[in-house]
């Protein structure tokens, strides 16, 4: 092993903080980007889903920023659009999971017994499903055949919906088993102890006392499940049965781009490398996270 | 050991009735029947000419009543045709499996033989410089998109280079001497392999890095070195020994979601496994194709699972099988 220098030591540490840092600001930037895409259009006075077929693939430009695509839209607005797309489902779905997750986890891990039995059985069953295939069949199944009014199963804000419900069903199982973990460490605890021979209730005691101690790990799986999500949903997309065209996200602006590859290879790189980028930028946050929460990880 | 394997069987058995369950209930919830299919190929077919056709191939009838229908044929061997292929299931699935295992199964060996090496090295030397590229690669690695990175490798050694073929699979005629035949499945292999290594190779070292460096902080290592053992004994017979359990745990589950994780590169690549038949056959509609696969995806999980445990078992002395650790 390497003698550890504390001046290494401190250069590592700040370049890993800075990743970290770099991430935020990067993530907060196209955040504020795509949450103001509209404004940004007015501003510029381009009509993100006007086409113009007189000019597809046109270099960028003081006009066209990044030039435009196959059928003539400005390709930097619909970047950005797509953008708000995968940020939504991303966050919106690891919260939705990370809810899941916490109340399946605290319930087997606290009352225990044959629940916990079912619980556990159940999250080892979801994790052996061929998850992949699993997710483009739920993807497909038409909503009104479960009774989803047609209006609605047809609007766009419903695929939307839908996405962050499926992305949220294959998360939720690794914030289970960490809860269930945490929740079996914490009820052997004194404090727990002592709320109980107080005669709190066990919903309070799971909610009040259990859950808020666990929430650094939850806070850190969330941050990591984030970076997963968006890859599932941009995975679904770009396979047309995520975000539904005209509707832009990163995903579904690849789905052509593999045979436009000759003419037009940075229609295929931009939309790639924000997905890479967001990715990893979730997980160098939830990484820093875990370095700063966890006093066990890392710093050794 | 046998009492074991039994019980597994068993919990088997359920996870594939309940899974067929799902499924069928899932796709007889999409849009459209093969019934759909079969009128636009026949523009003269009527209303009543459809339902008659439906009331034949019994798809009047409830889901539920469907699936037992389906449910009893199946556990006679009958798993029926595929319709796009016009060739029962398993005919189909069968070629597709081994050209999975094949692709899945050569990255999955390649991924394993950098992994482990390199996650070892990073162990070795902590918050070093080295440590931390590596880690950088690492979430290089597990961030990227798949299928952006097949696209990228396409674009680079298909489209400019011309290097390698886009896609497919060699096509291996009689009379083709082997050597030709090899080197051509190889040019064919190259692509897919190496984007399916790269998806998994960050989270292997990752995890191969994390559990020898836990173990490198136990008090018996410090032991070891303080009784005069040498690095390569302590590294190897002390630490990896000992890391080497939860690392086969994680691999073993990781090949199972394999199978069925292949299906985007599959796609892209045109490889003509089962991932890419199940994901063609959810989009044509060919249901029994689809359930099928799925079936078989999922024991390959299983059995991924199983191997799993039995590597742990097999690996670590101080693990039984009946659970009753020593």
């Amino acid at each position: 092993m390497t003698a550890e220098s504390p001046r290494h030591r401190a250069w590592v540490q700040l370049t890993r903080h800075r990743l970290a840092r770099a991430s935020l600001i990067f993530l907060a930037l196209l955040l504020v980007l795509s949450l103001s895409a509209p404004l940004i259009a007015d501003l510029r006075g381009i009509d993100p889903t006007a086409t113009d077929l007189f000019r597809r693939f046109e270099p960028p430009s003081a006009e066209h920023w990044l030039g435009t695509d196959d059928l003539g839209r400005d390709l930097f607005q619909r970047l950005l659009d797509g953008g708000r797309v995968s940020l939504l489902v991303g966050l919106s779905g690891a919260v939705l999971s990370a809810f899941l997750g916490a109340l399946i986890g605290v319930l087997a891990g606290y009352l225990g017994g044959r629940l916990d039995g079912f619980l556990m059985r159940l999250t080892d069953g979801v994790i052996s499903l061929p998850l992949l295939p699993l997710l483009i069949v739920l993807a497909a199944i038409d909503p009104r055949k479960i009774g989803i009014p047609a209006e609605i199963a047809q609007s766009e804000t419903f695929s939307l919906y839908r996405i962050v419900v499926i992305v949220a069903l294959t998360g939720w199982t690794t914030v289970a088993r960490l809860v269930r973990a945490e929740t079996l460490s914490l009820k052997a605890r004194d404090f727990t102890r002592a709320a109980r021979a107080l005669g709190a209730r066990p919903g309070r005691i799971m909610f009040r006392h259990i859950l808020p101690n666990a929430a650094g790990s939850l806070v850190v799986a969330t941050t990591m499940s984030v970076g997963a999500l968006i890859l599932f949903e941009s995975t679904l997309s770009f396979l047309g049965l995520g975000t539904q065209p005209p509707a832009a996200s990163w995903g579904n602006m690849l789905t052509g781009a593999q045979e436009l590859l000759q003419q037009a290879p940075m229609l295929a790189l931009w939309p790639g490398l924000l997905i890479f980028l967001t990715v990893i930028a979730f997980n160098f946050v939830g990484d820093g996270l875990q370095d700063a929460l966890d006093p066990r990880s890392e710093r050794r | 050991m046998s009492r074991y394997l039994a019980a597994r069987a068993v919990q088997t058995a359920i996870t594939l009735a309940l899974m067929s369950l799902v499924v069928f209930v899932l796709i007889g919830l999409m849009p459209g029947d093969p019934i759909d299919m079969m009128i636009s190929g026949d523009p003269q077919m009527t209303s009543e000419d459809a339902a008659r056709l439906r009331a034949m191939y019994g798809l009047d009838k409830p889901l539920l009543e469907r699936y037992v229908a389906w449910a009893g044929q199946a556990l006679q061997g009958n798993f029926g045709y595929s319709r796009s292929f016009s060739q029962p299931v398993l005919t189909v699935l069968w070629p597709r499996l081994l050209n999975t295992l094949l692709l899945a199964g050569t990255a999955f060996v390649l991924a394993t033989a950098i992994a482990l090496p390199l996650g070892i090295w990073a162990a070795q030397r902590p918050r070093s410089r080295a440590d931390y590229l590596i880690n950088l690669l690492c979430f290089a690695g597990i961030s990227a998109p798949p299928f952006w990175l097949a696209l990228l490798l396409i674009t680079l050694f298909a489209v400019f280079l011309g290097w390698l073929p886009a896609g497919g699979m060699a096509d291996v005629r009689p009379g083709t001497p082997w050597a030709t035949a090899l080197i051509d499945q190889l040019r064919h292999l190259a692509l897919p392999v190496v984007t399916l290594t790269l998806v998994q190779l960050g989270a292997y070292t990752r995890f191969m890095r994390g559990a020898m460096i836990e173990i490198l902080r136990q008090d018996y290592i410090r032991t070891a070195r303080a009784k005069g053992a040498t690095e390569t004994t302590v590294l190897w017979r002390h630490a990896f020994a000992n890391a080497l359990a939860p690392v086969l745990t994680v691999l073993a589950l990781s090949f199972g979601g394999l199978v069925s994780g292949a299906l985007i590169t599959e796609t892209m690549f045109a490889w003509p496994g089962m991932g890419k038949a199940i994901y063609q056959a959810i989009l044509d509609n060919d249901y029994n194709l689809a359930l099928v696969g799925l079936l078989m995806a999922t024991l390959a999980t299983i059995a991924g699972n199983l191997a799993a445990d039995l590597a742990y078992v097999w690996v670590d002395p101080r693990v039984s099988i009946a659970g009753d650790a020593a």
